[in-house]
């Protein structure tokens, strides 16, 4: 691969590219039917794309591959290892990018992203300087290392949270709407950074996004979950002539102001 | 019938995070920096309210001893019944109402809001649990820093009842003779007592406050609710584990 030398400036993943295997999984919360009988899987360093109108479960599908939630029918598999056992964040590294960044707000943006490599002692404190400096140059964040997080703006939060998540140099990225705060440039940086890490690193990554350029432009494939279901699943390339009226309409959604959606609902 | 099972969840989930911390206790050393901080938060900052509050305690009872003795010319005996009651008891439980009403809401309202942010959830997904990096240091350093207030505590209540004897008129009981009849019915095995006592009431309220806080589930409602839930269990507890450890102790 490549030399040790001209190593990608992004991160330098040990470990073969894992998959992700999706069975039959359903989750209620009370009565609510989250996701039902949802299967796929996500093949090993490729890029999954998920998306779907708000509240079809994207968020939900992604804790259950990152075993913050239980199904409560199926299962979620990494590497054949079960999301929910104990050994499995031990044996595989995911990194999730949560939709609402979940950084430590305690810390310093310095601090968020060294707490990774320093709790898990990966590495002398020079290195993880350097390896967290470069994170933060590669997302433009150079001059907030001794913010807080109160002290960011939304995109800025999101972009440290991009960012502690490839000092992690994870095996399986999760992203949840990594560009929906940003300005089009850095979202078109964020495409770059994950369409890297695949190519160049084999890294797995399932990105919920909205984003339509970073789907057509990156993913492998595509799935779309509506209502905890899902409705498509197959290559980018299809989406540009959908067959079914409700992804077509999800695609491409006419603003039609003689007869504006909200106006029907009232009827 | 809900509330008693609600109190042995609660028990219940005490009990399993006490498991998970005790097996990161090998982390230890190197969570040195994060220890040090706890102990400035439980210990320094919780030192001078204690110091003020155990002043008062102790002139308080001397004055109320005081005034009561006089009737059956006991007034000597005072320096003792200051010295026994704050070292067996009164230092100890007041340490550990203070504790649990200035450490323990703070350290409630630091994990809920962490829990309710998502904060825990992204620790988790990073294979750093919890217990180690957030519980195990508080826990560790409630265990220092208690006998420390404790003594402290005991020594300004007894200072407080020797300056109440010496200044007021119907006392009036020179401190030499007030520190005389403390020390002759008080052996090492009181202040013993009492330090034991202070340091199981101080583990427990760190215990229950981080529990309640990591299981916090919703908003800053939530985040409130569990505040004042752990102050409250915490102040139950002390109550409660205070006879049966005096019993036991006797
Ligand atoms: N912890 C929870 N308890 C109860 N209901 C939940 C919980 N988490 C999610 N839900 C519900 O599950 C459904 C799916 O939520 P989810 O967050 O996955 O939506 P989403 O597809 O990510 O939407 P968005 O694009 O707006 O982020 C919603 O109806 C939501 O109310
Ligand atoms: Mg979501």
């Amino acid at each position: 691969m490549t030399c040790p030398l001209h190593r990608n400036p992004i991160t330098a993943v040990e470990g073969p590219a894992v998959g992700v295997s999706i069975e039959h999984l359903s989750k209620n919360f009370g009565r609510l039917q989250a996701l039902r009988d949802v299967s796929f899987a996500v093949e090993p360093g490729e890029i999954f794309v998920l998306m779907g109108p708000s509240g079809s479960g994207k968020s939900v599908l992604l804790k259950h591959i990152v075993g913050l939630e239980a199904p409560s029918d199926g299962r979620v598999l990494i590497e054949g290892r079960d999301a929910t056992a104990e050994g499995t964040l031990e044996n595989v590294r995911i990194a999730m990018v949560f939709q609402a960044g979940a950084l430590f707000n305690s810390l310093s943006v310095y601090d968020n992203l060294a707490l990774y490599p320093r709790e898990h002692r990966l590495g002398t404190e020079a290195g993880i300087r350097e390896k967290v400096m470069r994170a933060l140059q590669i997302l433009s964040l150079e001059n907030t290392a001794h913010k807080f997080p109160s002290e960011l703006s939304g995109g800025m939060k999101k972009r440290v949270a991009i960012a502690r998540a490839l000092v992690m140099e994870p095996q399986l990225m999760l992203y949840d709407e990594p560009t929906s705060e940003l300005d089009p440039i850095m979202g078109a940086t964020i495409s770059e950074i994950i369409a890297t890490l695949r190519d160049e690193y084999h890294v797995t990554s399932v990105v919920v996004s909205h984003d339509r350029e970073l789907a057509l432009g990156i993913a492998d494939r595509v799935g779309i979950l509506m209502d905890g279901s899902l409705v498509f699943l197959g290559a980018p390339a299809e989406l540009h002539a959908p067959e079914d009226p409700r992804i077509a309409n999800f695609f491409h959604p006419k603003i039609d102001l003689k007869n504006p959606r909200f106006k029907s609902l009232e009827a | 019938m809900n509330q008693l099972t609600s109190i042995l969840e609660g028990f219940g989930r005490a009990m399993l995070l006490l498991i998970e911390s005790g097996r990161h206790l090998g982390t230890l050393p190197r969570q040195r920096a994060r220890f040090i901080e706890q102990c400035y938060l439980i210990g320094y900052t919780t030192l001078p309210i204690v110091a003020i509050l155990c002043f008062f305690m102790g002139s308080v009872l001397a004055l109320q001893s005081g005034y009561s003795m006089e009737n059956f010319g006991a007034k000597q005996f005072i320096g003792s019944l200051v010295g026994l009651s704050f070292a067996r008891e009164l230092g100890p439980v007041i340490v550990a109402i203070l504790v649990a009403g200035r450490v323990g809401s703070a350290i409630t309202a630091e994990l809920a809001s962490m829990k309710v942010y998502q904060e825990i959830d992204a620790l988790v997904t990073m294979n750093i649990p919890p217990a180690r990096m957030l519980v195990l240091p508080r826990l560790a350093a409630v265990l220092v820093m208690m006998p420390v207030l404790t003594i402290i505590g005991i020594l300004i209540g007894w200072f407080g009842g020797a300056v109440v004897c010496t200044y007021v008129d119907f006392i009036s009981i020179e401190p030499e003779a007030y520190f005389a009849a403390l020390r002759s019915f008080m052996q090492f095995k009181d202040v013993g007592t009492g330090i034991l006592k202070a340091e199981i009431f101080g583990f427990v309220i760190v215990l229950i406050c981080c529990s309640i806080g990591l299981n916090t589930r919703g908003g800053p409602r939530e985040i409130g609710a569990s505040v004042t839930k752990a102050v409250v269990a915490s102040l139950i507890s002390i109550l409660v584990l205070d006879y049966f450890v005096t019993k036991a102790l006797l």
